[in-house]
């Protein structure tokens, strides 16, 4: 790349600045910024760094809470206090656009920048989840999508040792062209090992550790602050390549640091590279960092400053050393064989200063690059399709013949089927503390050395926040929080993903709106503050946007591990119950869909109040061992649920004998809304006989409905309504379905 | 006794080793980083599995150069114990400790899963404790693990009773469909000649307690242990042939 000689209007737009933005850049410098400073503002003012679009929208979130040590927003991921002594440092983070480009790397080079995320903290990251949405899977080029982000991400986990855990996978035509990739990581640390972001004491080393500079990702904060359009193989430079071996050799080393007592700051290289990371410490610590591009190790030769400044080459950390310890820090990197470079210092003048061969290159204020990018209000307006949308009305959708045939075609679809082929592609066993493995409700991940474990689950419904954002959003939360419920956690904190379409749209603006106020009002309803999460806007396709798409990553709490909870029937004779209300609603499901090919609401109503007496009367039941199984109805409704449950993950689990004989108000509701419709606050457990009225007693005292519905026998899945039978399946024809969904057409 | 864990850059299961030996079985266990060259003191020696040197080139093929190797070169001429798991296996193998060669995984992906294994000798240090065909649930987790031996290797295999481990059905049968990655034999683990150093792909720290789904792993640590501590000059032997190969 070449200096242009002046800067235009023309650049300045290539950079993503609009006009005003570029007068108070002037203003505040008082003068013209030149090349290097264009590129360093262009990133960091790019709404992927500078959230300019949503930071006004995200204080609606509740982020306190007397559990949370470091809150949203103050370092690279948030801190929830889980006692003993130790925290959990989470996050979640997207790398959509580049999975769109190069599914490999695009993912892969996903979960190193979520992993420095954490460890740049000082907590050694403990497992890992991925939330992946597709196009329709008989499109080939979803399939290599998948393929390769699923080998994306476990080549980059594998190698690191941190065991994939969890996560989700979608798939529906709105992301046709525009995937979803959000990765989150969770790590545990010491409480008093915790390591900030930030530059502070005058004269103080800044280290760069890690791989050599290169030309990798140029532009990567800027490419994923717009839309993807036809001509994807011009943005492949934008994509960087990932090496997990360098990031391990990182690891160790940061965790090994902590111990020197020589770190006094510590930040990633992520999106925009050593401009974020050095204006992003220098800025927390209300001091100016001085650095040397001559000094950075480069890979490529002839690269110009701006290239050295925004450069997003992979498994590169800075570290601020105590002037006086650098040994005890070389004698760590050296160990471990790492390049570790002093590249400047701190200073107290609150400058971003950066020099090179030829003398000054770029002086900026710090905070004026962090803060200073200007916060849009954008305009909203409630979309045309809300307002022309008609609610489903049941009496105009033809009821099944054959249920046994729904059943089948809803636990083959690849949303709902088996997720097997992807997680035994992840190493999800590796550090022997995965209690509950994938293919539960929430992974479980004991902590050794304590009695505790934590619940991981991530989750989200882009049709449901199409049709109705607010309830939408309080759905994602309430789902997550659910999920972990079942493995016997409480819910403690979330981290997030919102994938929208175009800010700048008002239709998007509002969705986004919508569901951020849904998704607040769940947390405080159930208690779960927002520790921190990741924003990607401009997923948008030929087509349009995407629908909305928030994803919860929820935290939950064992304080005294047993024996674990899954959602798998244990025993013959074992009884069948289920918590919650049913209700008629078949809008936004998936039986609606694929069934009847509509995509219409109202979707189900999620009572927060409802919703927390059931997770909690789930929660007592579990703690009391009163119940074998327990799991969520979600996606496919009580059917699909009944179905995952009698499929065990370790080959065909029990059959199940369900009458529908129950009171008057569930025999109102017709037969296919009642077996497939997605109404939320329900969960379904198995029991001894004997344990049924200590059950029934403890649902009744928190004003809970319970059904006794069926008892676990035999090899079939059999739904009887007096005396008729609605539905019969074979294990054998259900794991036939379910279990081979994906790997359908591939080996 | 003692038990040593090696640790190279990339190996990831290093911890589980010595926490399954220091905290389920109970035994003393030191970390030796993978630059030392001398390996003193220790009845059993774990090469751990994971990613040593990101699998560049090929998996295990930098290891086998790293420092430590020699000395344990030397512990096993001289009878010393050693375990490779997984990519310590790997390792074994390209430094000629163990005989054979690893390939990608039929499918040619990476797989997790728990495996079922039978046991083909039970008169080696690392299985005394078990009974012939016993079958044991441990899970496997890689990319390469496909064993393969020329014609020549495999009779010296089946001669010297070195298959100590093969996969198999939960009933303890052999079939295309039980052998989760297509080694050549259902090979899952192997010995060398003497029997002292032992190769197996699955991983038995992941199975040694009831709350991780299968305890059957531990009895090859459990093995060593009372091998070990029935006769412990057995270890340091000065009866092994002194030949660079010993497979």
């Amino acid at each position: 790349m070449k200096e242009p000689g002046k800067i235009t209007p023309d650049l300045v737009k290539a950079h993503g600045l609009t006009e005003e933005e570029y007068e108070k850049i002037k203003d505040t410098l008082g003068r013209e910024p030149n090349f290097t400073e264009l590129g360093i503002f262009s990133v960091m003012w790019s709404e992927h760094c500078s959230y300019k679009s949503s930071k006004p929208l995200l204080r609606l979130f509740p982020t306190s809470g007397k559990d949370i040590l470091i809150k949203a927003g103050e370092e690279n991921a948030g801190v929830v206090d889980i006692g003993d002594g130790l925290c959990v440092v989470m996050k979640m983070e997207s790398h959509n656009h580049p999975s769109a480009v190069e599914p490999f790397q695009g993912a892969s080079t996903g979960v190193g920048g979520i992993l420095r995320d954490i460890f740049t903290m000082g907590a050694r990251p403990i497992a890992l989840l991925d939330s992946l949405r597709f196009g329709p899977l008989d499109n080939g080029r979803n399939r290599y999508l998948l393929s390769g982000v699923v080998g994306g991400i476990a080549a980059y986990g594998n190698c690191m040792g941190i065991p994939t855990v969890g996560g989700e996978i979608c798939f529906d035509e709105t992301y046709e062209g525009n995937p979803l990739v959000n990765v989150m990581c969770v790590g545990v640390a010491r409480r008093n090992s915790l390591v900030r972001a930030r530059a502070t004491g005058a004269r103080n080393p800044v280290f760069y550790v890690g791989a050599d500079t290169g030309r990798d990702g140029l532009g990567g904060a800027s490419f994923a602050s717009r839309e993807l359009t036809e001509e994807l193989d011009k943005d492949r430079p934008a994509v960087q390549i990932g090496d997990p071996f360098k990031e391990k050799l990182l690891l160790e080393a940061c965790l090994e640091l902590l111990n020197t007592g020589a770190v006094v700051g510590m930040q990633d290289m992520g999106a925009a590279g050593l401009t974020c990371s050095t204006s992003e410490t220098a800025s927390r610590g209300h001091s100016g960092m001085r650095v040397d591009l001559s000094l950075v190790p480069r890979r490529e030769e002839g690269m110009i400053p701006y290239e050295v400044m925004l450069s997003e080459s992979q498994e590169r950390m800075l570290v601020i050393v105590t002037r006086g310890k650098e040994r005890e820090a070389r004698r760590v990197f050296d160990k471990w064989d790492l390049h570790a470079v002093p590249i400047g210092e701190v200073t107290d003048d609150e400058y971003l200063t950066v020099l090179d061969d030829d003398g000054g290159v770029a002086q900026v204020p710090a905070r004026f690059l962090t803060e200073g990018a200007p916060v849009y209000t954008r305009e909203e307006r409630k979309p045309e399709y809300l307002r022309k949308i008609k609610d489903v009305s049941i009496s105009t959708i033809p009821e099944p013949q054959d249920y046994d045939g729904v059943l089948k075609v809803l636990v083959a679809s690849p949303s709902i089927c088996s997720k097997r082929w992807v997680y035994e592609q992840y190493d999800h066993m590796v550090r022997t503390d995965t209690v509950v493995r994938p293919g539960a409700d929430a992974a479980l991940i004991r902590i050794k050395g304590t009695q505790k474990a934590i619940a991981l689950s991530c989750d989200g419904n882009g049709r449901y926040c199409f049709l109705d954002p607010y309830e939408g959003g309080k759905i994602a939360v309430a789902e997550a929080a659910r999920n972990v419920v079942c493995v016997g956690a409480e819910p403690i904190a979330i981290t997030n993903c919102l994938n929208f379409g175009n800010p700048t749209k008002p239709h998007v603006f509002w969705q986004f709106r919508r569901c951020v106020e849904g998704m607040a009002d769940a947390c405080r309803i159930l208690n779960t503050p927002v520790t921190g999460g990741n924003v990607s806007f401009y997923n948008e396709n030929p087509k349009g946007a995407i629908d909305p798409t928030p994803v919860v990553g929820m935290l939950g709490l064992v304080e005294k591990m047993s024996f674990p909870c899954t959602p798998w029937f244990k025993r013959e004779g074992d009884l069948i119950v289920l918590l919650g209300e049913c209700r008629e609603e078949i809008g936004g499901s998936e039986y609606l869909q694929l069934i009847h090919g509509l995509k219409m609401g109202p979707i189900p109503r999620v009572d927060l109040e409802k919703e927390r007496a059931v997770q909690n009367t789930s929660l007592e039941l579990i703690r009391a061992r009163l119940v074998s199984s327990s799991h969520d109805c979600s996606e496919g409704g009580l059917a699909v649920a009944l179905a995952e449950c009698c499929m065990s993950d370790s080959g065909m689990g029990s059959g199940a004998v369900v009458e529908l004989e129950a009171s008057p108000e569930i025999l109102k509701i017709r037969m296919d809304a009642l077996l497939f419709g997605e109404t939320q606050s329900r969960i379904l457990v198995s029991c001894r006989p004997r344990n049924l009225p200590r059950i029934e007693r403890l649902a009744r005292q928190n004003k809970v409905a319970c059904w006794r519905l069926g008892v676990v026998r035999g090899n079939r899945l059999t739904v009887r309504r007096i005396k008729r039978r609605v539905l019969d399946v074979s294990l054998e024809e259900l794991e036939e379905n379910w279990g081979k969904g994906l790997s359908r057409g591939d080996d | 006794m003692r038990f040593g864990v090696v640790v190279f850059p990339g190996s990831n299961c290093d911890d589980d080793c010595y926490y399954v030996v220091r905290d389920v079985v109970g035994e003393e266990v030191d970390f030796i980083w993978h630059k030392e060259r001398r390996v003193e003191g220790f009845d059993c020696l774990i090469l751990p599995g994971g990613f040593s040197y990101g699998d560049y080139l090929r998996t295990g093929a930098i290891a086998r150069f790293s420092p430590v190797m020699k000395a344990i070169g030397s512990f096993a001429r001289r009878g010393g114990l050693v375990i490779g798991i997984c990519n310590g296996f790997q390792i074994l193998l390209e430094s000629n400790l163990l005989p054979g060669a690893m390939m990608k995984n039929r499918s040619l992906r990476f797989i997790c899963k728990f495996a079922n294994i039978r046991v083909e000798n039970n008169l080696t240090p690392f299985t005394s404790l078990c009974q012939i065909g016993q079958v044991l649930k441990i899970p496997i987790a890689h990319i390469d693990g496909r064993y393969y031996a020329d014609h020549e290797i495999m009779r010296g295999l089946k001669e010297n009773n070195q298959i100590i481990f093969r996969y198999c059905s939960e009933d303890g049968e052999l079939s295309q469909e039980s052998n989760p990655n297509g080694s050549k034999d259902f090979i899952a683990g192997i010995s060398n000649r003497s029997g002292n150093v032992l190769g197996l792909m699955p991983h038995p720290e992941r199975a040694s307690e009831s709350i991780l789904s299968s305890e059957d792993g531990r009895v090859v640590f459990e093995s060593v242990v009372s091998t070990v501590k029935r006769s412990p000059r057995r270890s340091l032997r000065n009866d092994c042939p002194p030949s660079e190969e010993i497979c």
